[in-house]
């Protein structure tokens, strides 16, 4: 029998797009300005329904392009008003300008985002090369392992990225959550407002009494100052995500951190990942627990700002970790998540876990329990000395 | 894999509603049976006829993992023609059940596609379909037939919610309802082993 956690929620069937235009209908916000794509799509043609139908009062634009997307988005929100978008791969890649834009200009602007493969070769499956490609536009990066996540990720944004001044995108893995429908406790709408409030600017643009510039030139004299605030704003922002995230378990039950722990604590080995795949891997590690080997999961929730400090503290116990990266940086060098992991460790003088890096399932290739087991193998091996681990990317489930 | 858990592969071609039925089973089995599910297709070529795949998880337990079924436990077919161009019996074992919409009987199906006949259940769902939606739009006659193979959700609670969804579903087309309704009953009752 399934329960509620929130006493007055309500447990119901619904695909990982569904429930994030359902939390985009309880948000409720001034304005959406969107274009729609694969496997995003769903998500404003919901919304625009409900516009269309009158249940929201939000000025829905439709635009030309994603570019133009963010765009309107941006104005609507430098004018004043709680602006939202969605968006997927080559749209994101589209609104690549305006992404520095919005967090330059300090606006709250939530998105939601589909986690999908960028072109070429066209492939419209789940990977994170999109989101990981603008992991240094000043965004901050939420992801979601299933739909209730995506769900809660939503709601938290909102007061996130209007305390943090910092625009701020919440994903789900392409088709895997996005069009697969799981149950989900969904809140009653006057809860939801409740949680998320009324937003009122600091500053803005349509404040006639109080006129001020926004977007101006900036040169030597200013410009660094404002990318250090911006750098700081993010850095900061670590707290803002931590107390929302306790507002929200007080209200709703559900508890988030900057990272979930599963069977961690007393882990020596363990894998890091991002997403859905989290799911899969917890399966893998209570079927691992149960032969008595100790394997653990870190799942990365909030990418950026990445918790630098308080994940090196989690991670030093553990012997052997694996780095699993949805996204190859072709860098020469190592995928996103890998890098700030170590570089983190290093920063902080711990060497003793032994950290490989795998990119796994781009394009939406599989990746299941027994890939995975395949990865502790390796893991418990170097653990106990008998492989050394490698000192490049490796890959699970390709063809070489 | 928790030996609870009930996995569903459904076969069909683009048009014929495999991913339709797979998330209204879903929903009955979530309505009905308060039980965890996940409903999710395989995006293939997304073009009228094309084979495409979709796929069910059922337990009493929060269902974590995401990755693809391999080893399912009941397998449907929509569409018998597929069983010439699709390996629709991959992972089936020796203890998975096939549920195929086919005039043919339990024996010949199991003898063409190289299973035990204990393993194989038909019913002619496009003929059904045809005398109750009145097109062969096999999908809800399958369901019905799946729900009598699976065993695990009463029949008339079932008829009850798809009622419900239905008719949100079709408010401007009320004329299908029964007939789908109808098939879903007529499958439940025909499909024989």
């Amino acid at each position: 029998m399934i329960k509620t956690v929130f006493s007055k929620g309500k447990i119901v069937a619904k695909t990982g797009n569904e429930v994030m235009a359902e939390a985009m209908r309880q948000i409720e916000p001034d304005v959406v300005a969107a274009y729609p794509i694969t496997p995003a799509t769903e998500i404003v043609q919901i919304f625009s329904q409900f516009v269309a139908d009158g249940i929201v009062k939000s000025e829905y634009i439709a635009v030309e392009s994603e570019h133009s997307a963010m765009s309107a988005t941006i104005a609507a929100s430098a004018a004043g008003a709680r602006a939202m978008t969605g968006t997927s791969s080559q749209g994101l890649c589209l609104m690549w300008e305006m992404l520095y834009i919005a967090s330059g200009l300090r606006l709250p602007i939530v998105m939601a985002e589909v986690n999908r493969a960028i072109s070429a070769p066209l492939n419209i499956h789940g990977d994170q090369s999109d989101t990981m490609g603008a992991r240094d536009s000043g965004w901050i990066q939420i992801y979601s392992e299933n739909s209730q996540e995506a769900y809660d990720n939503m709601i938290q944004a909102i007061r996130i990225a209007e305390k943090a001044k910092l625009p701020t995108l919440v994903t789900t893995d392409g088709f895997i959550i996005s069009h697969c429908m799981e149950v989900v406790e969904l809140y009653p709408d006057a809860d939801v407002k409740a949680f998320v409030g009324i937003y009122k600017p600091e500053r803005y643009l349509l404040d006639t009494k109080r006129p001020y510039t926004l977007g101006s030139v900036d040169l030597q004299d200013y410009y660094f100052e404002h990318r250090y605030q911006l750098a700081q704003a993010m850095r900061d922002s670590k707290d803002i995500i931590l107390n929302v995230a306790k507002d929200f378990e007080k209200m709703f039950g559900r508890k988030y951190e900057m990272y979930e722990k599963f069977m961690f604590d007393d882990a020596e080995i363990a894998i890091v990942v991002i997403g859905s795949t989290a799911g899969t891997i917890k399966v893998v590690v209570e079927e691992l627990r149960e032969k008595g080997i100790k394997a653990g999961l870190l799942k990365i929730r909030v990418f950026r700002p990445f918790p630098t400090k308080q994940i090196v503290k989690d991670l030093s116990h553990v012997k052997a970790i694996a780095v699993l990266d949805r996204a190859d940086s072709c860098s020469g060098a190592f995928a996103p998540i890998y890098a700030d992991i170590v570089s983190s460790l290093y920063a902080a003088g711990i060497t003793i876990p032994k950290v490989v890096n795998y990119v796994y399932g781009l394009g939406g290739r599989e990746i299941n329990t027994k890939h995975i087991v395949d990865v502790y193998e390796i893991l418990a091996k170097i653990a106990s000395g008998v492989q050394k681990p490698t000192s490049q990317v490796e890959y699970i489930n390709v063809r070489k | 894999m928790s030996a609870k858990m009930i996995e569903i592969r459904w076969h069909g071609r683009g048009g014929q509603g495999a991913k339709t039925a797979a998330l209204l089973f879903a929903e009955v089995v979530l309505a009905t049976a308060k039980k965890y599910i996940q409903a999710f297709p395989e995006y293939g070529p997304e073009r009228m006829g094309a084979p495409v795949q979709s796929f069910n998880r059922v337990s009493e337990n929060p269902i974590t993992l995401h990755s693809g079924v391999i080893n399912p436990n009941y397998i449907i077919i929509l569409e018998p023609s597929l069983m010439e161009s699709v390996s629709v019996t991959n992972g089936i074992g020796t203890t998975g059940k096939i549920i195929v919409n086919t005039s043919f009987s339990s024996d010949e199906i199991a003898k063409k596609l190289g299973i035990g006949v204990n393993q194989v259940y038909v019913v002619n769902a496009s003929q059904i379909a045809r005398e109750t939606i009145g097109k062969d739009i096999p999908n809800t006659p399958m369901l019905g037939a799946l729900i009598k193979v699976i065993g695990i959700l009463d029949i008339n609670d079932v008829l009850e919610e798809v009622k419900c969804k239905l008719e949100i579903k079709f408010r401007h087309k009320p004329e299908v309802i029964s007939g789908n309704i109808l098939s879903i009953k007529r499958s439940f009752d025909e499909v024989k082993n």
